[in-house]
């Protein structure tokens, strides 16, 4: 397909101009690689070959002892858990929310591209506004609500908590797939007495599988990554992944251990970045979706 | 009443309805509740007796807040200069028939998928003075050698900036990319026709036919910059000193560890109001264009 | 076969106004053309018959009775969409069936109704396909066929030939005009295709800015247009007009020259007023040059359109488009004079613009 697209792409004149893309992109490459592979690399390394101070060495004996001593032992300031139950609590919180608010986002947006009203354009910049709101402006407000929901720093309040700030960007998202959908098919689909919600189950949902992947991608991502949010939100028993992983780093022991660090900032880093590898075309088209918002 | 129930289930107005009572009361009605403690003398304990904009004027006479401020406009403007150049020529070259270019994309691209936890962290390590590359430079013999940006007041800003753009740059040429795909072909045998030469092609006939794309770039880095909170926290913790306060970090601070709820709320409604009055140009004409 | 009824439908949208108190009543059976160019409201007035929109007032009563507060499911009626509107992740079988489910009908009754109409619209080999892997005839196909499976008695078509290409459409149609003998079916039929109006319909509604201009058999249409607009809507080449003043006498004044019109059949007495005379190509006679009451006009060019051809005069200042033979046309003189056929002719009040 890039061939064609790209056909009419003058190629660089010149040799030398062709050789120096190149240096570019590899040298960028590397640049993008770089903080990567070093943690690996130093992650495989027992702490007597990191005291030797050479980052860039690769390692002499390479050895797992960190990996599974962030696996299971590393020490936060209050236990020696490792950030196994890290990666447990994210999970967690991840399925829920990701499902809920890619499943619920799907109705919210098929409902807006049906909505016909002079104020649907209105409503559609308060929502667009709603991405870029900072979490700053709403987080004080957002913990008196859960807390007298009773929600506050647990497992339930957490999910919720992702669910409605991720719905403005899924509703979106799926907004702008299902405006190109035919109105006529879910004319028809009145036509033959399906309800709204039996139209956009049985036939408009079925449809949608590509837009749900690439949305599903976009928010698990987003929910897995979360600082902030399971910071404040999550309570001590359910803290994701990214929260134990700051914890353990920074706990005051932990840090003359560089290489079970870095093994822990792996193993918080591989989920998304398997996702990322594994569904590479989804989630390009995703963030390219995702930018023109609105 | 009941045929109107029943005419209801036929249509979105409801669902419609009860998202925007979600989006109304958690966003918008939280904003509100913000704003209203911020001009409050609220402290530890929200306090509901209003005093104007005292806050306000604390805030504004706040070290800190003038600090976190300053550097969010110096973090903010290397950022997007950076990120949004070093995409673009990212986007220029993978879409000049190079050979391996999906591989090159892939790498390019998977910054996107690591938290900015780890990549502070990893940051972190790489520039970190000791164990580092500067450590790596002296052991190597360059016993003179200096990068110690991270612990330098003056400078740890700048180790921000290099690795959000290490984060953020895939973002930014993925849009470009896909907006340089749209360019028709057509045009581009006009170039050629008329023997335009490459730079002032893409300058002078490509990327202002792109200025929407640019736009949507520009915004989303906006709104990365002032929400930006995760890569400070794993990186610099805003040190050294202050150095690297920033708006974000200031209101959480304020929030839940100075527990200072009013001043924090100040921070927010200010946060805010940058995010939509950078907002602004853009919404007016994304709306404008469709009515 | 029922009968439907419009009343006095009235619609507007942003200060827009769609449908102008509309009124039409269809016999049982009747197959009626609903045409006008795009935006003069007829696909709303579609949807409004259907339910799917609403309408600011108005009555819409199917077998005498009111329908205007039911769903359209509940209104006894199908739909043919101009993009067909097949459910895409569904098979031919559950396209069909999927309404008769939603409805509760035994699966028996079901699979009898979906066979019936499959054997009519012979798409019996299809029924375990998804729509992606069905040319645009068999989509069309299967689209009629799920309408005639949820109402045989009042069917509704929203442009539905208009995606088929020109040998396909000619086809289907001649096609559904047999179905239509077949079912007996009511069917209203929105398009914007004269062809598709004057060989389906029983009869056409012209429709102009939310109006009905005029609701009369095809050829009633074509020959005694009720306005303006219709005259010159209808027919292709469009029909020739002139302006000019009508006197008591029955006498046509244009130009200096003064035309008989007493073999019209008018509709209203004698009055003097400002006038158009209307003409369609057929109806002039191409005479010699000073011929006894005749206008001179000359020749600009001629088309040659296979069976016969088309004179494109200049007369009084205007463009006249004459239907001609080919060897006529071929040996056409510059210098020719016309003779109009005036009890075919229609004339039009200048000021209300409806036919006198």
């Amino acid at each position: 397909m890039s061939h064609a697209i790209q056909a009419e792409r003058p190629v660089f004149g010149p040799r030398i101009a062709r050789f120096g893309l190149y240096a570019f992109l590899i040298a960028s490459a590397a640049f993008f690689l770089l903080p990567l592979l070093l943690i690996i690399s130093n992650s495989l390394k027992p702490l007597e070959e990191i005291r030797q101070g050479n980052l860039l060495a690769l390692p002499v004996r390479p050895t797992f002892d960190a990996w599974i001593t962030a696996w299971k032992s590393a020490c936060t300031e209050l236990e020696c858990g490792g950030v196994r139950p890290g990666l447990w609590n994210s999970i967690k919180i991840a399925i829920p929310s990701v499902a809920i608010s890619t499943l619920v986002g799907a109705l919210n947006g098929y409902a807006l591209a049906q909505w016909k009203s002079r104020r649907a354009n209105l409503i559609m910049l308060l929502i667009t506004i709603g991405l870029f709101i900072p979490y700053q402006a709403m987080l004080y407000p957002t913990v008196k609500i859960l807390s007298s929901m009773g929600l506050f720093r647990t497992y339930a309040g957490i999910v919720l908590v992702h669910v409605i700030y991720g719905l403005p960007y899924t509703t979106l998202l799926f907004r702008n797939f299902y405006v190109g959908v035919p109105d006529e098919i879910s004319r028809a689909a009145r036509m033959e007495g399906a309800s709204f919600l039996r139209t956009f189950w049985s036939v408009i949902l079925p449809i949608s599988t590509n837009i749900l992947v690439v949305v599903a991608i976009l928010q698990f991502t987003g929910i897995w990554n979360d600082y902030l949010l399971g910071l404040i939100f999550a309570g001590n028993d359910n803290l994701p992944m990214t929260v134990q992983l700051t914890n353990i780093v920074n706990n005051a022991r932990g840090s003359v251990s560089p290489n079970v660090n870095m093994a822990a900032a792996v193993i918080t880093a591989v989920p998304t970045l398997v996702v990322y590898f594994l569904s590479g075309r989804y989630f390009v088209r995703g963030i390219a979706a995702g930018a023109v918002k609105g | 009443m009941k045929t109107w129930l029943h005419r209801q289930t036929f249509k979105p107005d409801i669902t419609v309805a009860v998202f925007f009572g979600v989006v109304a009361i958690f966003f918008y009605g939280s904003i509100l509740w913000t704003f209203y403690m911020s001009l409050t003398r609220s402290t530890l304990m929200p306090n509901y007796a209003v005093v104007g904009l005292d806050q306000y004027v604390k805030l504004f006479t706040n070290y800190r807040w003038l600090v976190s401020c300053l550097n969010m406009v110096i973090f903010g403007v290397l950022f997007i200069v950076g990120t949004l150049g070093f995409g673009t020529i990212l986007a220029i070259f993978a879409d000049r028939r190079i050979q391996a270019e999906s591989l090159f994309r892939t790498i390019f691209l998977y910054p996107l998928a690591v938290s900015l936890i780890v990549t502070g962290l990893s940051w972190r390590w790489v520039l970190d003075p000791v164990n580092g590359l500067q450590g790596l430079m002296r052991n190597a013999g360059w016993e003179n050698f200096t990068f110690d940006w991270l612990t330098n007041p003056d400078r740890a800003i700048y180790t921000l900036v290099i690795a959000s753009i290490w984060h953020s740059s895939g973002l930014v040429m993925v849009i470009v990319l896909a907006g340089l795909r749209g360019v028709d072909n057509d045009l581009w045998k006009a170039i050629r026709m008329e023997g335009i030469p490459l730079w002032r092609a893409y300058l002078q006939v490509i990327f202002p036919g792109m200025r929407p794309v640019i736009a949507s770039c520009v915004v989303l880095l906006m709104s990365e910059v002032i929400r930006g909170y995760d890569l400070v926290i794993a990186m610099t913790k805003g040190g050294p000193g202050i150095a690297t306060e920033m708006p974000a970090k200031f209101a959480v601070d304020f929030y839940f560890a100075r527990v200072n709820l009013g001043l924090a709320s100040a921070a927010s409604i200010v946060m805010l109001m940058l995010s939509l009055l950078m907002l602004l140009p853009y919404f007016y004409s994304e709306f404008r264009k469709r009515t | 076969m029922s009968s439907v009824s419009i009343r006095q439908i009235r619609k507007s949208f942003a200060g827009l106004t769609v449908l102008d108190s509309v009124d039409m009543e269809i016999a049982p059976g009747e197959f009626v053309v609903i045409l006008g160019s795009s935006g003069c409201g007829k696909s709303t007035l579609l949807n409004v018959i259907a339910g799917l929109d609403d309408c600011d007032s108005g009555q819409i009563l199917i077998n005498d009775v009111d329908v205007s507060g039911l769903e359209p499911s509940q209104r006894g009626l199908a739909m043919v969409f101009q993009s067909y509107a097949l459910f895409p992740a569904m098979t031919v079988r559950r396209n069909l069936s999927f309404g008769m489910e939603i409805a509760g009908t035994p699966k028996a009754k079901i699979a009898e109704k979906v066979a019936w109409a499959a054997k009519l619209l012979q798409i019996e080999a299809l029924l375990e396909r998804k729509p992606s892997q069905l040319s645009g005839g068999q989509r069309q196909r299967v689209a009629i066929g799920r309408a005639l499976v949820r109402s045989s008695s009042i069917c509704l078509f929203d442009e539905p030939l208009s995606n088929l290409d020109a040998k396909l459409r000619a086809e289907t149609r001649v096609e559904l005009k047999e179905l239509h003998e077949t079912l007996k079916s009511t069917m209203i039929y929105v398009t914007h295709d004269q062809i598709e109006a004057m060989t389906m319909a029983d009869r056409v509604a012209v429709m102009h800015k939310g109006r009905v201009e005029q609701f009369a058999e095809p050829q009633k249409v074509y020959e005694k247009p009720a306005s303006l607009f219709v005259a010159g809507f209808i027919g292709s080449p469009a029909m020739n007009f002139l302006k000019g003043y009508l006197e008591g006498t029955r006498r046509f004044k244009t130009h200096d020259v003064s035309l008989d019109a007493s073999s019209y059949g008018f509709a209203t007495g004698p009055a003097a007023e400002e006038a158009i005379l209307g003409i369609r190509c057929e109806d002039v006679n191409v005479v010699e040059r000073g011929a006894p009451d005749s206008i001179p006009a000359t020749l600009a060019f001629t088309e040659l359109l296979g069976a016969d051809a088309l004179g494109w005069f200049d007369c009084l200042g205007q463009r006249f488009s004459v239907k001609l033979t080919i060897d006529a046309a071929r040996t056409m003189q510059k210098d020719v004079g016309f003779r109009f056929n005036m009890s075919k002719a229609s004339f039009f009040s200048a000021a209300t613009e409806r036919r006198l």
